[in-house]
């Protein structure tokens, strides 16, 4: 019994601590969306964080900006793979960067960060997709997120999608009722409206799609690396598991002369 | 080096024997690797190697991920981004470091509790077992100060928060403070002197760790039964023991090699679960988190902090009796270091006889019931500071110290413990069967 109870202890104890998670939130929903970059499988998906990233493009960056992310990347594989002379391009056409040796401002380029935006006080998206929690609980335990991810992205899709149509006004400040914002009040007016966005493509442009491929696009601008991550994790695994196999060969037998049959 | 006998390193050749005679190196190490070790240790005794194991990850990673870190209040959090974006490798080295962390404290508590349980802290090891604690403590400012670096908001909170309790000591609480943090509040002079001692302390730690092994190779390792290794000959020795090489040295690499398996998973899939994601927003001294949560390995002492309100009676005595010098702040600091200082105490609190707890039918469940206690303390930690979880931090917080300053020593006179085997090879002849009696294979 003693011994059954110790083993079941072990097991927590290595992990419940994983578990453990502080609580937060509180009555904000969040859906959850699925993406192609979730579970240890999941990988970025090229179309959807091209389609994110004209989002973002058209839409986001009037006000935010993407200050830790470098343009380059764009052109990176396992990510949004643009070719580089499109990067350059891109680069060109849609933001300018201050010279400090020119003292002017002059059209980016691939080697520079996209811009910092600061003009109206919204928040840096670099790491928004890892700065936010979907979910949490149960208990405050987390181990929601053992299950459905951080939910980063899952947040950010919400946000945008959750807004219900109502306003207050508060101190002067305009702010819009949403279903995923902490607190269900946020100051952003409804960033995003059905067919504001046309793809090449033609691929569905409702709130519901839009809102989606840019939370893609920004869990690839705080976690570019994603895909080589999950391979060293692959790599790893195999590695590991065949060494506990070998070593728990070699250990058997190391030991077999040592001890005799079992009598109990 | 050690108390059992055993064969000792006899150098052979010429040059063996001239480097001897000038730095018997080789036979230190020799003795060191050979040691005789119970047999019958079972899977709880694997922790140190993969303790051993994480200190190195811990500092090579350390040392890589430092080539590309900038200390500075206004670079810190872009150097961060900059290895995990720039630097070849970065994001990998970065999350070892980070979940390397995580591992290390998993593996210092298994730790620690195993010693609780099979009595490893009592006489003759009670040296073995203060050193251990100097290294958690240590440990603890390290990864404090470890967390501190990437200029997070909870980086940033959990500093003013933890700093902040040094301000609760009275009359000389408020200079010490100002004195820890280089200022009044916390800002580049934190982060600096946070950053020169998170590389400092962990090679304090390695020579620690040396003097740990040292002592417990003195007075020989501790096994399940709590049985003294016989020493009147070596041929007796023998009978109870094998060497540490290669037995102990393959089976421990096969335990590490699973932990590492965990590990590895963790970092490849699920790298920030164990993190805040508070902690990817940069600090800002004007903008409190909602919530500042320490991480999940110094929650169960975050609990007992907080769980002396100024509406609990001890602390309302305490007041008045010091005449209010020792307030709820300044009692909850005591308590949590006490929580420690009680876990340090432990080898002249427990006053039983006997060494392991497999013996001892009653302290079993006291103990399951520490075990229990240091998770719900975990989980309470992390709950916001209000009814219920307030008063379950309070009942939770009394056990850990009722354990270790009323129920150990009590435990020892009125417990009737079991009788442990005579000898150690008795023990692992039950577990496996006589060598001699075992029947061939047909």
């Amino acid at each position: 019994m003693f011994k059954k109870l110790m083993i079941g202890a072990a097991f927590v104890s290595v992990i419940l601590p994983a578990a453990v998670y502080a609580a937060g939130g509180g009555e904000q929903h969040v859906e959850n969306f699925s993406f192609s970059f979730e579970g240890p499988f999941g990988t970025y998906d090229q179309n959807q964080l091209q389609r994110g990233l004209q989002v973002y493009t058209e839409v986001c960056a009037a006000c935010h900006g993407l200050k830790l992310v470098p343009i380059r990347t764009l052109s990176d594989e396992g990510g949004v793979g643009l070719p580089e002379d499109q990067v350059r391009v891109y680069a060109a056409d849609n933001f300018e960067v201050f010279d400090a040796v020119e003292d002017d401002f002059r059209p980016a380029t691939p080697t520079d960060n996209f811009p910092a935006n600061t003009g109206v006080g919204a928040p840096d998206l670099s790491l928004m997709a890892k700065a936010r929690a979907g979910f949490h609980g149960p208990y405050g335990l987390g181990l929601n997120q053992l299950f459905k991810g951080m939910g980063g992205a899952e947040y950010i899709a919400s946000v945008l999608s959750g807004y219900t149509g109502h306003t207050k006004e508060e101190a002067g400040t305009t702010f819009y009722e949403n279903t995923a914002f902490p607190g269900g009040w946020i100051a952003m007016a409804p960033p995003i409206a059905d067919e504001q966005v046309e793809f090449i493509d033609g691929h569905a442009n409702d709130v519901h799609h839009l809102s989606q491929d840019v939370a893609a696009f920004l869990m690839w601008a705080a976690e570019p690396k994603m895909m080589a991550r999950k391979n060293a994790g692959f790599v790893g695994v195999i590695f590991l598991t065949l060494l506990s196999v070998m070593l728990y060969l070699t250990n058997k037998r190391l030991w077999a002369p040592h001890k005799g049959k079992k009598t109990v | 080096m050690s108390g059992i006998p055993h064969d000792h390193y006899e150098p052979k050749t010429k040059t063996e024997k001239w480097l001897h005679s000038r730095l018997p190196i080789v036979g230190l190490l020799y003795d060191t690797i050979m040691i005789p070790t119970p047999k019958n240790l079972n899977w709880w005794w694997i922790w140190g190697i993969v303790l051993a194991f994480c200190l190195a990850l811990q500092i090579i990673t350390g040392i890589v991920l430092v080539m590309h870190y900038t200390p500075h209040v206004d670079l810190a959090f872009a150097s961060i981004e900059h290895i995990m974006r720039n630097v070849n490798g970065g994001f990998f080295i970065r999350y070892l470091h980070m979940n390397g962390a995580s591992l290390f404290f998993v593996a210092v508590y298994i730790h620690i509790f195993r010693g609780l349980f099979y009595g490893s802290y009592k006489a003759p090891r009670e040296v073995t077992w203060i050193i251990g604690m100097l290294i958690y403590l240590m440990m603890m400012g390290t990864a404090f100060m470890g967390y501190v670096l990437p200029w997070g908001q909870m980086s940033f909170w959990g500093a003013t928060v933890i700093t902040g309790l040094f301000g609760a000591i009275p009359l000389v609480g408020e200079a010490i403070q100002t004195w820890l943090l280089g200022g009044p509040a916390v800002g580049n002079a934190t982060l600096n002197r946070f950053f020169s001692l998170h590389y400092l302390l962990p090679f304090v730690i390695a020579a620690l760790v040396i003097v740990h092994i040292w002592a417990f190779h003195t007075t020989g390792n501790n096994n399940p039964t709590g049985v003294e290794v016989r020493r009147g000959s070596k041929a007796e020795a023998e009978k109870d023991t094998l060497p540490f090489w290669p037995y102990f040295v393959i089976k421990d690499f096969l335990g590490l090699a699973v932990v590492l398996l965990i590990f590895w998973a963790v970092v490849g899939f699920m790298p920030n679960y164990l993190g805040h994601p508070d902690n990817y927003i940069e600090a800002n001294p004007l903008s409190t988190p909602a919530h500042i949560v320490p991480e999940w390995y110094f929650l169960p002492f975050y609990a007992i902090l907080r769980a002396f309100t100024a509406d609990v009676w001890v602390v309302q005595i305490a007041s008045f009796v010091t005449g209010g010098i020792i307030d709820a702040k300044f009692f909850g600091v005591i308590a949590m270091f006490g929580a420690i200082a009680v876990m340090a105490l432990v080898p002249w609190l427990d006053t039983s006889r006997v060494r392991s707890g497999v013996y001892r039918p009653q302290f079993k469940w006291w103990f399951l019931l520490l075990v229990i206690d240091f998770f719900a303390l975990m989980w309470l930690g992390a709950m916001p500071a209000e009814e219920p979880y307030a008063s379950f931090s309070l009942i939770a917080s009394a056990y850990w110290f009722a354990y270790f300053l009323v129920i150990l020593p009590l435990l020892g006179v009125f417990e009737k413990p079991e009788v442990p085997p005579a000898t150690i090879e008795e023990d692992f002849d039950a577990h496996y069967g006589e060598k001699s009696k075992a029947t061939p294979a047909e």
